[in-house]
C-alpha cells in the first residue's frame, strides 16, 4: 500500500467537496468500510494521494427508519449485518435482509457498507490482478473472451464480460430504490439507472459523477419477497448466480412481480419476461412459477465455461420466488447466529 | 468518524505541518474543516485487550500491521491478507472484524480484543480454549487464533449455539487443515452441549 493522507470529513457533504473534481488532491478515493478499497489498493490497483474516509459518518442514529410516507431508508453507512437483522427490513423488504445476510462473512458483513456494497468493484480475476492490463484498466482487450471465464456474464455484448458483483443493488431494483446523493445539482438517483453497461463505459461501472457521495437509500416496502443465490463455496463466497423478486399477491394470486438477478450480467439483470410470466399465476401453482423461471435463460449467451450458470440463475429464481411467497424455508447456513 | 481518539487526531494533525495546510484548503469555508492525517507517522493509541498500547504509524497501517509490528501481539495472524480467511479475526467493541481490511486510524478510541485477550489475566484459559485442548480442534494451528475469537465472539451472544449457528458465526474462517468437526464439537462443549462425536483427548 502507498502511504496516503486520511481526511476525515464531518460530513457526506463535506466529503463531496473534498472528492470533488478539481479539489486538493490528485487522486482522492472515498472510503466507507474500506473492505474493497483496501482491497485495491493492497493489489496495486489504486494508489490515491488521500483516503476521504466516511465510515461510521451517522453511525450514530439508526441504520433503517420507516418514513411518513410509507417508505424505507437505509443509511449509506449501515452494515451488512444491521440490514440482516433489521426488524424493518425483516418484516417488509425481506430481500434486503437476505440478500444482505447472505454476503461476504460474518466480520466482514460487520464492517462493509450499503453504499460500498454497491459500488465495490467486479471480482474478474484480470481485472483484480495488476499483471492483466485489461480493457477496465485502460488496455487493449478484455482477457475473459478467450481466457478463463467460468465466472463472467452469460449475459451482455461485452466487449467487457464482468459480472455485477453486489448482492445488494438486485434487492434494490426490484424494490424500485432511489440512491440518494450529495455533491451535485441533483439529489438522487434510481437505482436502475445507477449502473450501465460496458458498452456505455468501461473504466467504471456506475453513473455517479466525480465528488458525488450516496447518503442514504430508499425504498418501497414489499413483505412478499425474497432472495436466493447459488454460490462454489456455500459458507462465502460472491454467488454464481442470484435472484431477488418482489411480488404483491392478492387472494393467493400474484399480481405483480419484479425480479432481477446478479452475477450473470454486467449490471443487475431486470427480467421483465420473469416477472410477466409469474402475473397472473396462483401463488400454490409450481408448474406455472417453474416455467416462469425458464424464461430467465432467454437470450443467454454463455461463454466457454460459464454455461452452468444457466441452470443456476433459473433455479435461483424459482427458488426466490418460492421464498417471496414464504414457500421455502432459508437453508441452514443463512440463519443468524 | 467522530470516535477518533481525541489525542490521535489532535496530535496527528498538529504533528503534521502539510496535512494541517491541506486541511484547510479541503475544508473550504466549512467552520469544521475535516481533520487531515499523513501520510507520515501519526501517533496513535489503540486500546487492546484492556491495555493502552501508544504507536507511531503511517495512515495506511492495517489494524493487523498494527497488533503485530506495533503492540507486538503476534496471536493476530495474517494468511490472505484480503478478507477471505478470518485468521486475523479480532474483536472491535466486542464484534467481529477482520483486522488485514481495517485501518488502524479507524479503530482509535475503540476496544479490542485479540486472542491473547481471551484468557483472564491470571492464566486462566476461555472455556473455548480449554474445550480447543480437549477435543484437539488444530493439526497447524494457524487458523485457531481466529476460530476462537470468532467462537468468542458467538458464545458472548449465543450462550447455546445451535450447530448451524456455530457453522455460521464461524463460515468465514478457514482451516486448511480441515479440523472443522473438531471445532464443532469443541464450540458445543464449551457451551455445554454434547459434541457431535465424542472425539476429546485426556
Ligand atoms: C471474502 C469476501 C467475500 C465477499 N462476498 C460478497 C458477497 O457474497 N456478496 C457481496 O455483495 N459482496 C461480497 N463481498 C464484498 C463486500 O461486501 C464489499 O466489498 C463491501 O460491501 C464494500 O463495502 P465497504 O463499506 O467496505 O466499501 P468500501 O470498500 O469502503 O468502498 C467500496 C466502493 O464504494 C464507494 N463508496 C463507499 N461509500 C460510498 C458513498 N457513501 N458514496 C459514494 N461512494 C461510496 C467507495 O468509493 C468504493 O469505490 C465480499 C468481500 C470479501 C472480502
Ligand atoms: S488475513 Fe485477514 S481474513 Fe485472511
Ligand atoms: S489447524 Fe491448520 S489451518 Fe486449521
Amino acid at each position: 500500500m502507498n502511504p496516503f493522507v486520511l481526511v476525515q470529513p464531518r460530513s457526506h457533504a463535506q466529503a463531496a467537496k473534498v472528492m470533488a473534481a478539481g479539489g486538493s488532491y490528485r487522486l482522492p478515493v472515498l472510503k466507507a468500510g474500506g473492505i474493497d478499497v483496501l482491497d485495491h489498493l493492497k493489489e496495486g490497483l489504486l494508489s490515491p494521494d488521500a483516503v476521504v474516509n466516511v465510515r461510521r459518518l451517522g453511525a450514530e442514529g439508526p441504520a433503517v427508519t420507516r418514513l411518513a410516507d410509507g417508505s424505507i431508508r437505509i443509511e449509506a453507512g449501515a452494515t451488512l449485518a444491521q440490514l440482516a437483522s433489521d426488524p424493518i427490513l425483516l418484516a417488509d423488504a425481506t430481500v434486503v435482509a437476505q440478500s444482505a445476510g447472505s454476503a461476504a462473512t460474518p466480520a466482514i458483513r460487520n464492517i462493509a457498507s450499503a453504499a460500498g456494497n454497491l459500488l465495490q468493484r467486479p471480482r474478474c480475476w484480470y481485472y483484480r490482478h495488476a499483471q492483466f492490463e485489461c480493457l477496465k484498466k485502460g488496455g487493449s482487450m478484455c482477457f475473459a473472451v478467450d481466457g478463463e471465464n467460468a465466472h463472467h456474464a452469460i449475459f451482455g455484448p461485452g466487449p467487457c464480460h464482468i459480472v455485477h458483483p453486489s448482492n445488494l443493488a438486485p434487492a434494490l431494483m426490484v424494490l424500485d430504490g432511489q440512491v440518494h446523493l450529495t455533491g451535485s445539482k441533483r439529489d438522487r438517483i434510481a437505482a436502475a439507472d445507477l449502473f450501465h453497461m460496458p458498452d456505455k463505459g468501461i473504466l467504471s461501472e456506475h453513473n455517479l459523477e466525480q465528488g458525488e457521495v450516496i447518503t442514504h437509500l430508499t425504498l418501497r416496502p414489499r413483505p412478499t419477497s425474497g432472495f436466493h443465490a447459488v454460490k462454489a463455496k456455500q459458507s462465502f463466497d460472491w454467488p454464481s448466480a442470484l435472484a431477488c423478486v418482489s411480488l404483491r399477491v392478492e387472494e393467493g394470486v400474484i399480481r405483480e412481480a419484479s425480479v432481477c438477478a446478479g452475477a450473470v450480467a454486467p449490471v443487475p439483470w431486470m427480467l421483465p419476461r420473469v416477472g410477466a410470466a409469474l402475473k397472473g399465476a396462483k401463488a400454490t401453482d409450481d408448474a406455472a412459477i417453474a416455467a416462469a423461471a425458464e424464461l430467465a435463460a432467454e437470450g443467454a449467451k454463455p461463454m466457454r465455461d460459464n454455461g452452468y450458470k444457466v441452470a443456476l440463475l433459473v433455479a435461483s429464481v424459482r427458488r426466490a420466488t418460492l421464498r417471496a411467497l414464504g414457500r421455502e424455508t432459508p437453508s441452514f447456513r443463512e440463519i443468524r447466529p | 468518524m467522530q470516535s477518533l481518539g481525541v489525542s490521535a487526531a489532535a496530535a496527528s494533525v498538529a504533528a503534521n505541518a502539510e496535512a494541517t495546510a491541506k486541511s484547510g484548503r479541503a475544508g473550504g469555508s466549512d467552520g469544521d474543516a475535516p481533520s487531515v492525517m499523513g501520510p507520515n507517522p501519526i501517533d496513535l493509541t489503540l486500546t487492546v485487550n484492556g491495555v493502552k498500547h501508544a504507536m507511531k504509524v503511517e495512515p495506511c497501517t492495517t489494524l493487523l500491521e498494527a497488533l503485530r509490528l506495533h503492540a507486538g501481539l503476534t496471536g493476530t495472524k495474517e494468511i490472505c491478507d484480503r478478507g477471505s480467511c478470518g485468521g486475523c479475526s479480532v474483536l472491535i467493541d466486542g464484534v467481529l472484524a477482520v483486522s488485514c481490511l481495517m485501518l488502524a486510524i479507524d479503530c482509535a478510541g475503540a476496544s479490542i480484543t485479540t486472542v491473547e485477550g481471551l484468557a483472564k489475566a491470571d492464566g486462566t484459559l476461555h472455556p473455548l480454549q480449554e474445550a480447543f485442548i480437549r477435543h484437539d480442534a488444530l493439526q497447524c494451528g494457524y487458523c485457531t487464533p481466529g476460530f476462537l475469537v470468532a467462537g468468542a465472539w458467538l458464545m458472548a451472544s449465543t450462550p447455546k449455539p445451535t450447530l448451524p449457528q456455530i457453522q455460521q458465526a464461524m463460515a468465514g474462517n478457514i482451516c486448511r487443515c480441515g479440523t472443522y468437526t473438531n471445532i464443532f464439537n469443541a464450540v458445543l462443549e464449551a457451551t455445554g452441549q454434547r459434541p457431535l462425536i465424542d472425539g476429546t483427548i485426556a
